[in-house]
């Protein structure tokens, strides 16, 4: 498998980086980590005439956590995400699912940006970020903006980056509570036949806030609110869990591939829900 | 098709070439440096045959553009141990009989070494969980998490002493 | 050690690293240096690189190829196709099965993936890029991928080429998608004592498709040189020497001038044993050129468009008395060989050697037919880690006597152990006309039972059953049994031999003066470590350490004639002509010794690494000594030198069998699995290496447990491969993978020179039956008779839902 030619953009800063894309418009691409967009390349399926490679903006790298803020710049590989200790105390919810995507080597390559602005379905991080409420920071020629993950996603690859802007960082307030990523796979380096990212909150014993989200259940990353809700005031007994996954269930649109047809799917997609939600309460 | 200059450190030493960017890191190192320890065995980043060191990551070379390496440095898998000398990881697959073919050695050992690196004392879990992106079709793996174990054990044992 | 103290006989012993020890591999030094040398590491001066153009489609009429825009880009050497093979009648190319195969798209396409055009430049990326220059026209047909439609009266015909052809070399043809039907057994008898019989279990027992996938993909180089007439192709054959005649064959160059070279494989499982149009396309374009010429497949390719393996629909029948006892045995395959029949089988055996299909029972009378049948899917059917659809048919019988239990309401172990084959009936002639060597099923049976104390563990099941129903598990516990029996060695001359080559094999031995040693033989290792245990074969023959043997193999101008490795044939045939060799070079060493002694050569004995005179033990040559006088003392009558050559034509297969046990957890609701334990009992004869045995059974677990839990090539109804990468063509990763407890008998083969009967492939063929009664047992007490692999979790999930356990 051999990509077809292009040209090869290294900027050093985030200018830089938005006037090639300008330049080249349509024909540019950023290169993150590259495991999703070399593979695509490599079986010319995605067609690139410039790319542009952003491993040496500095300013794209790196965790702050201020308080219960924190940011994290695009390029922070998942490696980086499993190994910071302060984002396991701020935010535990994503070295457990960093550690579910691909494998060590994909790991060390693959970025938070990547994973959440491709718009891949398959990614784990979208949902993730819906679940965790964060806010995308879109630098572009005009500037930059800020977009709502639970607002980013439109359909598969789609999102609502702009072709001249590129996604700089990441930020959400950390809620505390109780937490839990869960991924049924076929294998390691698998995507997800369905995966769940459950935050609660508790305040004694009943449930006061809880966010939802699945991944690859759908063309977009799924936040269902009324799954939360159907939560919010109980203790989280098998009646509250059962109306948050129909509520879930009623917002999956899961499609027929190798890992099984849409019955299965949707089954497990309630199965693993179930668990994330107990698993979170356990935890809150 | 333009080409540009890259420059590798690759196993220590400083090496300059010429490449198009779109050029697979996998093939500069086997086909303009001669160095065919690391091999390629899937294309799409699942088997890890293809794994190097670079920046102290190991990485899946078949998935890395030349480009993007410009400026790195490398270690594969003719980088550890010598022609006189195996490597503790070397002689530990030897001795557990961790390769069969030995296809996908290169890419097994020098991950392994990675591992180590940044997990000196891993349990068989996380040996198993830190190997999981490479794959082998001839041991079934048992016998290469027994040496990636005894050669941690060996590497701790020497550190001791030394200490 | 005191210098003066003479070796004891246990300290010599153990200095030869002869048989039965676990002797450290002599090719991993190299290995794990990233020393190995592998087809894709061969580099030549002004080698050019070849790449396809492959068919989208899975059956399309080729209108035409413009192949204009390819070779206007700079690089571009040729870009060839069918019409410029076929002046050299090189556009098709005759298959191991007797039927012919497409080198290039000659008109149609038949699999999607097909080799359409070959495109040659001077380095791989310009040959992709023209390669996606190529512009080709097609006309899609119908497409049937399932072959009981393809058997239809009003089914499109596939074969064009053979339209009107009512027979093939393996009989009749009874329709224009049918290949043909084979037989073996009592047809009639075994309806009797069907129909007759006090219980029947019916069951259609479907293994399916899937692929060996080496984790190196196939791939040659040739290079012909013009000035000497030689031609030199490297490349990853597990046969070389059959690739040398068939080359010779094909392009007409006089075998003599052609040298064929299996560097380093990176593993072969069977995928390497057949001809592929890349290898023949690298041959013509280096031809035409006159330069070297590399061609090496990608992940997808290897997955599209290499050997496939299995495919079988096997409709069996099973008698029983209402005790127990087996009365008949009956199996209807239909096989799906794809477009064409290139199944990689001894000749006269068109379904391999299925008709193993007895397995370890004593059945007194069985019949099975076998149907071969074209489809739109590539041409294959290897032996992928098995000896020749000897795992179809472990995995039938496997099955059967686990349906056929189920029918009685009996133990599956408990029924297994009544009708194995008792030890003193071998050997055995089995009702399908085999005669197995040697065997002690009960005595390997008992041990493994009792290993996983398999009462316990039908307790602890039963228990778990209950607590299922009460709702306080939603896990099940599955026991997979396997007692396998597999046919390996092939094989005798009189009935088996490829393309006409009878299935021999060969070594040859030459004895250094300072008395080291170099033996070449007819095979090739991709991984099994050959040049490990055929020393070790050696050292306890001759008398020298192995560590002082050299083994090479693979370069067909200096290893004798052979017929390659896969089949676990070779240490029944290999390693008993190197045992053969040996024993000729000691017969000229005794003649030797006895001339130094001044005794006759019957006052001599053998004694580890020496030749003693009787009765007088201080008296001795070792073989050390005795090679240097080889070449260097006059002795009357005997040529100086010494060096042997043995061609070994088995008297029989071997017959290594095994008793494997597999506990496995299953979640009702994810249809997720886990290996809890995996017993494994191997008896393959005498042991050469215990250490490479253990590592073969695991490798080979391995694959069996990818095979029954999710490793499949599936098409869609229009023919597209849906599992054309590692993500959805499952490997299992360390993570996915269990630990193995192994263990053995170990009953000498009667025939073999040293008892020895491989086993290389018992740990595929027993696993997978093992791995699958297991999926199926859980279930079992819910009702369920049969499913279809792979057991990933959705077939799981469905399983489950379909009998009613998700409420």
């Amino acid at each position: 498998m051999i990509p077809a030619s292009f040209e090869y953009h290294r900027p050093t800063n985030l200018e830089a980086a938005l006037a090639t894309l300008k330049e080249f418009g349509d024909d540019a691409r950023v290169l993150a980590g590259g495991h999703s967009l070399i593979p695509m390349m490599k079986l010319r399926m995605a067609a690139v005439e410039h790319l542009v490679d952003l491993q040496a903006i500095a300013d794209l790298k790196g965790i702050a956590i201020d308080g219960g803020t924190v940011r994290i710049g695009a390029m922070t590989t998942q490696h980086e995400l499993i190994a910071h200790q302060g984002l396991a105390q701020a935010a535990p919810i994503i070295r457990e699912a960093a550690l579910q995507i691909a494998d060590p080597q994909v790991r060390y390559m693959g970025t938070v940006g990547g994973n959440v602005a491709n718009g891949d379905p398959g990614n784990d991080m979208p949902g993730l970020m819906q679940c965790l409420d964060a806010t995308y920071t879109l630098a572009g020629p005009d500037g930059t903006r800020e977009v709502k993950a639970r607002a980013f996603y439109e359909a598969a690859y789609m999102t609502a980056r702009e072709d001249d802007e590129i996604l700089t960082a990441i930020g959400f307030e950390a809620t505390g509570g109780g937490w839990a990523y869960e991924k049924q796979k076929r294998k390691i380096g698998d995507y997800a036949t369905a995966a769940a990212a459950v935050i609660l909150q508790k305040d004694g014993g009943v449930c006061s806030g809880a966010s939802i989200a699945m991944t690859n259940l759908a063309d977009t990353p799924v936040w269902a609110a009324e799954a939360g809700e159907a939560l919010v005031g109980t203790a989280c007994e098998p009646d509250a869990v059962g109306r948050a996954v129909e509520a879930m269930l009623a917002r999956i649109e899961p499609t027929e591939d190798n890992r099984g047809p849409v019955e299965f799917k949707r089954h497990v997609a309630g199965v693993i829900l179930r668990r994330a939600i107990e698993r979170a309460w356990s935890r809150a | 098709m333009s080409r540009m200059h890259i420059t590798l450190t690759v196993n220590g030493e400083e090496r300059e070439l010429l490449a198009e960017p779109r050029e697979l890191l996998i093939h500069v190192l086997r086909e303009k440096l001669g160095l065919t320890g690391p091999h390629i065995g899937c294309d799409t980043s699942h088997c890890g045959a293809c794994t190097v060191e670079m920046n102290g990551r190991s990485v899946k070379a078949c998935t890395v553009f030349a480009a993007q390496a410009d400026g790195a440095e490398i270690t594969t898998i003719e980088g550890l141990g010598s022609p006189d000398g195996l490597h503790v990881l070397q002689q530990a697959f030897r001795e557990h009989h961790g390769l069969q073919c030995g296809f996908c050695t290169p890419g097994m050992i020098t991950r392994a070494h990675r591992l180590l690196q940044e997990n000196p004392d891993p349990t068989e879990e996380e040996v198993r969980f830190g190997m999981a992106g490479n794959l082998c079709r001839c041991t079934g793996y048992q016998n290469i998490v027994k040496a990636i174990l005894a050669a941690a054990e060996e590497m701790n044992t020497v550190k001791e002493a030394a200490e | 050690m005191n210098d003066m103290t003479p070796p004891t006989r246990e300290e010599r012993v153990e200095k030869l690293k002869g048989l039965g020890c676990s002797r450290k591999r002599v090719e991993d030094v190299r290995f794990t240096h990233g020393k190995g040398n592998y087809v894709d590491d061969i580099k030549l001066p002004g080698m050019l690189h070849g790449d396809f153009v492959r068919s989208p489609y899975a059956h399309a009429r080729v209108k035409s190829i413009d192949a204009s825009a390819a070779l206007a880009l700079k690089g571009v050497v040729a870009v060839l196709t069918a019409k410029d093979l076929e002046p050299l009648n090189l556009h098709w190319m005759p298959t191991l099965a007797g039927d012919k195969q497409m080198v290039l798209a000659d008109g149609k396409v038949l699999f999607q993936g097909q080799e359409v055009a070959f495109v040659l430049a001077e380095d791989r990326y310009i040959a992709a890029d023209a390669a996606e220059l190529v512009e080709v026209e097609y006309e899609e047909l119908p497409v049937v991928t399932d072959p009981f439609k393809a058997l239809e009266p009003d089914a499109v015909e596939l074969r064009e080429d053979l339209h009107g052809q009512d027979s093939g070399v393996h009989g009749k043809r009874r329709h224009h998608n049918h290949i043909f039907l084979w037989e073996a057994g009592h047809k009639e008898a075994t309806e009797q004592a069907i129909s007759s019989a006090e219980v029947v279990a019916e069951e259609m027992v479907y293994y399916h498709r899937t692929h060996p996938c080496p984790l190196e993909t196939c791939g040659s180089v040739a290079s012909m040189d013009k000035v000497n007439g030689k031609l030199t192709v490297y490349g990853t054959f597990q046969a070389p020497h059959v690739v040398r005649t068939v080359a010779s064959l094909l392009s007409g160059i006089e075998e003599h001038n052609i040298r064929v070279v299996s560097p380093d494989i990176g593993g072969g499982f069977g995928n390497k044993v057949g001809v592929y149009p890349g290898y023949v396309c690298s041959i013509v374009a280096s031809i035409v050129t006159g330069r070297p010429v590399k061609w090496v497949e990608d992940r997808m390719e290897n997955l599209m468009a290499t050997a496939f393996a299995r495919d079988y629909w096997m409709k069996g029948r099973i008698s029983a008395t209402k005790d127990g006892r087996i009365t008949g045995l009956s199996c209807h395959v239909t096989a799906d060989h794809g477009a064409f029949d290139a199944c990689a089988d001894p000749t006269k055996f068109p379904a391999g050697f299925f008709h193993i299909m007895t397995g370890s029972y004593d059945i007194p009378v069985a019949h099975v037919g076998v149907d071969g049948v074209y489809t739109n899917k590539a041409p294959g059917g290897v032996a992928y880690r098995c000896s020749f659809r000897v795992t179809e048919a472990a995995y039938f019988i496997e099955r059967m006597i686990e349906v056929l239990a189920i029918e009685l309401g009996m133990d599956a172990a408990e029924l297994r152990a009544k009708n194995f084959i008792r030890k003193e009936q071998f050997p055995y002639h089995s009702a399908l006309g085999w005669e197995y060597d040697s065997g002690d099923y009960h005595t390997a049976w008992e041990k493994a039972l009792k290993a996983v104390d398999y009462e316990g563990l039908r307790r602890e099941q039963a228990e778990r059953v209950e607590a299922f129903r009460r709702g306080e598990t939603r896990k099940l516990l599955g026991i997979g049994l396997t007692h396998f029996t597999e046919i390996v060695g092939a094989g005798p001359v009189k009935n088996c031999d490829i393309l006409g080559m009878g299935m021999f094999d060969s070594c040859e031995i030459r004895i250094h003066p300072t008395g080291s040693a170099i033996a070449r033989l007819g095979t090739i290792s991709q991984g099994q470590g050959h040049a490990t245990t055929f020393a070790q074969i050696l050292a306890s023959e001759i008398g020298l350490s192995a560590d002082s043997i050299t083994i090479e193999e693979g370069d067909t101008d200096t290893a004798p004639y052979g017929l390659g490795t896969y089949g676990s044939r070779s240490t029944p045939v290999a390693g008993a002509a190197t045992a053969m060799a040996g024993r000729k070079i000691r017969a000229k060493a005794q003649m030797i010794a006895a001339y130094l002694l001044e005794v006759h050569d019957g006052d001599l004995e053998w004694d580890v690494d020496r030749f003693v005179v009787k009765g007088a033990p201080e008296r001795f040559k070792t073989m050390k000594e005795i090679a240097y006088a080889a070449y260097n003392q006059a002795i009357p009558g005997v040529e100086p030198g010494l060096e042997a050559v043995s061609y070994y034509d088995p008297p029989n297969m071997t017959y290594p069998f095994g008793a494997y046990v597999c506990v496995m957890e299953i979640d009702v609701d994810t249809g997720t699995h886990e290996i809890r334990q995996f017993y494994a009992l191997d008896d393959c004869g005498t042991r050469i290496n215990p250490m490479i045995i253990e590592g073969q059974v695991h490798g080979g677990l391995t694959e069996a447990l990818a095979i029954a839990m999710g490793q499949e090539i599936a098409y869609d109804e229009i023919g597209n491969v849906k599992t054309g990468t590692l993500m959805d063509f499952f490997l299992p990763t360390a993570w996915e993978t269990p630990n193995y407890t192994t263990d053995f008998t170990e009953t000498p083969s009667p025939h073999h020179p040293i008892g020895a009967k491989g086993v290389g492939e018992s740990p595929n063929v027993g696993g997978v039956p093992a791995f699958s009664n297991a999926v199926h047992d859980a279930f079992r007490a819910f009702g369920l008779r049969q499913v279809h692999m792979p057991h990933d979790q959705w077939r799981i999930w469905k399983t489950a839902h379909d009998l009613g356990l998700h409420g």
